[in-house]
């Protein structure tokens, strides 16, 4: 566990989803979701809270949340930048702008920049399969991405 | 009850509807081959994941083939468990697992009690030909227990053992597909987590992904330094077991052969713990009555129930988990603490040495009482009071490695003073021992009046959670016990709750006490082999002159020589301990 102070309003707020959840064990995952709403990712205090609100075992939370891809424990960056990795995508070449983001950036899938302003990683599937590959930065969505076009994406964010 | 009918390779079977494949096929005298399943029986062990699919069977008109752990019988299925297609599929299923499993079986701590390395000699397995990636993992050494999680093929027992039925809920299945493994929270070491070191994971490991920590090279190189004395003591219920690690039937007593198999490997004196069980007694039973009158005369600020305290396992989840009723437990030492203690100060200065020329070693069934004698409070000036401590795993190895006949060894008597016990003592190794050993004794303290039967039959049994009254010649005592630590957990939330009126608790971390503990020969999935250790721990009781602790001539000598009074000041210092809250231990 890395020594950080979590927001104490935020720890507050999680408390109360906890408590809006009746302690379930079982709503685990949304309360996880929340969680990751509220701060942003899931570091192993934030975890800490959830084992304890729901009265599971920390052990458990830390199994959960390794295993969807959608829970993150890195803060994500000012830009969040996903590549989707879905059947659609992958196969017009999504791998490849992935690696492109990757070699510009100097990040591997999943992490963020050092100056905090970019993070990568890849999802399966935003339902936009016509538009694929697609990428997404924040909200915002680009279809029929290449490689080529990587550079001019991140220009957009000032990289 | 509804019945389905069916026939399971070409026979006829009946059984109740919601029966597996699997079960059905037992009553048949069919095992079907299985690695992650597991059920103890009358215990609330069971793992049923579905993961291994080694249990795979054909079953008419179904196009792919079913696992038996998991597929309920239908009426009229037929299910063939050993066609062609099955066995070639299982054959498949084990290539696969031991693609990812390393081949260091020659040298493995599990070597000759692996379910993987049994089950890949059963199917014939002579080559793996499926060569790909491979996990690796840091190995994960604590005092107690040892994770080497490569060997791990996520048969998902060890979760059930710590979150089903001990409720310590340290470990879990983390990260998804090839990555996953079984792991403590953030994947911190086990030694860093809330882990009671019960061992109970160990106990149902398959493989060798979790084994003890092995102390045996440590005893060797004392028992051939010249300058140590080296003193061993062994637990109840080692003796109860050890013999089966030699070929004999489950429940066979070996306590002669132990005790001549340990003077044979050299131990300068061979003492056994079932004295330190005695005096426990002596202490713990005397601090029981002490609080009990306290309590019958209106003093609200004694605490009742007493719990005991000789098993540190339930030591560390309690101080994990309920640190907010530290003063219940008794604060008598472990007989393993308390025979260290008066080893190596009462003895040594019969012996005229220093404490620290002597080694004391324990051979426990246990592996929490590896960090137990690595505690700080059970050191003076940095000299602990118990220096090794083996399990019954251990010692037999120890005993191989000498090249002793164990089969053939003839009976031998333990050393003294150090070395005489009560039937009272033998019966701490199994659920129930303690408590009725501590009845034995503190009711004629109490009374002042012979008991009228030594055997308190009510306190017995197998039941996770037992209750009894023991009638003090008119004072009714309630009595609560409870093993496993989930038992255990829900009467301690009662106690909690204020909802308990027991006026005692025993309390032992494993399923079926010592008997069950994880440092004993593995029981493979069969609970009739800790019932007859059960059973061989009440026979040897039976078969001592003296059955109360009370009466034990070299306890009463220790008390007349060296220690005063039970509970005395001399007691005090070298026989009680206090607990800490762990809960807020920095975890990082």
């Amino acid at each position: 566990m890395a020594d950080i102070t979590l927001d104490a309003d935020k720890v507050e707020e999680l408390k109360a989803v906890c408590v809006k959840f009746n302690h379930d064990g079982g709503e685990l995952i949304n309360v996880l979701h929340a969680a990751q709403i509220i701060f942003g990712y899931l570091p192993a205090e934030v975890q800490v809270i959830v084992a304890e609100g729901l009265n599971v075992s920390i052990a458990h939370v830390y199994g959960v949340v390794t295993f969807y891809s959608f829970f993150t424990m890195t803060p994500k960056g000012e830009h969040p930048i996903s590549i989707c990795m879905g059947t659609a995508c992958y196969v017009r070449g999504a791998e490849k702008v992935l690696d492109e983001f990757n070699k510009l950036l100097g990040t591997k899938t999943g992490e963020t920049t050092p100056d905090g302003k970019f993070s990568v990683s890849s999802l399966r599937c935003v339902g936009a399969c016509g538009l694929a590959p697609v990428v997404t930065v924040g909200e915002k969505v680009y279809g029929r991405v290449a490689a080529a076009d990587v550079k001019g994406i991140l220009a957009e964010y000032g990289a | 009850m509804e019945t389905v009918q069916l026939t399971i390779d070409n026979k006829k079977v009946e059984v109740a509807k919601g029966t597996t494949i699997l079960e059905a096929a037992k009553t048949i005298g069919v095992d079907i081959p299985t690695l992650c399943h597991m059920k103890l029986e009358d215990t609330n062990f069971e793992n049923n994941p579905g993961g291994c699919r080694v249990c795979v069977v054909e079953v008419a008109g179904r196009r792919n083939l079913a696992p038996a752990c998991k597929s309920e019988c239908t009426p009229n299925m037929e299910v063939n468990t050993h066609s062609v297609r099955v066995v070639n599929a299982r054959r498949t299923v084990m290539e696969l697992i031991l693609s990812d499993h390393p081949s260091d079986c020659l040298v493995c701590a599990k070597a000759g009690n692996c379910d993987l390395q049994d089950m890949a000699q059963t199917l014939g397995i002579r080559q793996i030909p499926f060569q790909g990636e491979k996990n690796e993992y840091k190995s994960d050494e604590s005092p107690a227990i040892i994770r080497e999680m490569e060997k791990c093929i996520m048969c998902r027992r060890c979760e059930t053992a710590c979150n089903k039925v001990q409720t310590v809920g340290v470990l879990s299945a983390i990260n998804r597909g090839f990555e996953s493994v079984v792991a403590p929270a953030f994947e911190m070491d086990l030694d860093h987590s809330n882990c009671t070191f019960c061992g109970q994971c160990v106990a149902v490991c398959p493989t060798g992904a979790l084994t003890e920590r092995d102390h045996s090279r440590e005893v060797l190189d004392a028992i051939v330094d010249p300058t140590k004395t080296v003193i061993v003591n062994t637990a109840p219920a080692v003796r109860a077991a050890l013999g089966e690690e030699f070929g004999m039937e489950a429940g066979t007593r070996v306590t002669g052969k132990m005790v001549s198999a340990l003077r044979k490997i050299g131990f300068d004196y061979v003492f056994d713990t079932d004295f330190a069980a005695d005096l426990t007694i002596m202490e713990e039973g005397t601090e029981l009555l002490g609080r009990l009158s306290k309590h019958l005369a209106g003093d609200k600020d004694v605490k009742l129930p007493i719990l005991t305290s000789c098993c540190p396992g339930w030591v560390n989840f309690f101080e994990y988990n309920f640190p907010d009723m530290l003063d219940v437990p008794s604060t008598a030492k472990s007989p393993q603490q308390m025979f260290g203690a008066i080893a190596k100060s009462y003895f040594a200065e019969k012996l005229g040495k220093k404490r620290e020329d002597l080694v004391v070693v324990s051979v426990m069934p246990c592996l929490a009482k590896k960090y137990e004698c690595s505690r700080d409070e059970f050191k003076t000036d940095g000299n602990p009071e118990v220096d090794l401590s083996i399990s019954t795993r251990e010692l037999a190895q120890m005993i191989k490695n000498y090249n002793i006949n164990f089969n053939q060894l003839e009976d031998e008597d333990f050393d003294q003073p150090l070395g005489e016990s009560t039937g009272a003592s033998v019966i701490f190794g199994t659920t129930g021992g303690v408590i009725e050993a501590a009845v034995r004794t503190a009711y004629e303290v109490h009374t002042k009046k012979e008991c009228p039967s030594v055997d308190f039959k009510e306190l017995r049994g197998m039941e996770g959670i037992r209750s009894a009254t023991i009638d003090f010649d008119g004072l009714p005592i309630n009595i609560g016990i409870a093993h496993g630590l989930g038992n255990a957990r829900k009467l301690l939330e009662d106690v909690r709750a204020g909802k308990s009126n027991f006026h005692a608790i025993e309390i032992m971390a494993c399923p079926g006490g010592c008997i069950g503990g994880g440092g004993q020969p593995y029981h493979h999935g069969k609970v009739e082999t800790l019932k007859a250790r059960q059973k061989a721990i009440y026979s040897e009781d039976e078969s001592k002159t003296l059955r109360k602790s009370h009466e034990n001539p070299f306890v009463q000598k220790l008390y007349e020589e060296f220690l005063g009074e039970p509970c005395g000041h001399k007691s005090h210092e070298l026989l009680h301990t206090h607990y800490y809250d762990k809960k807020n231990v920095d975890k990082k």
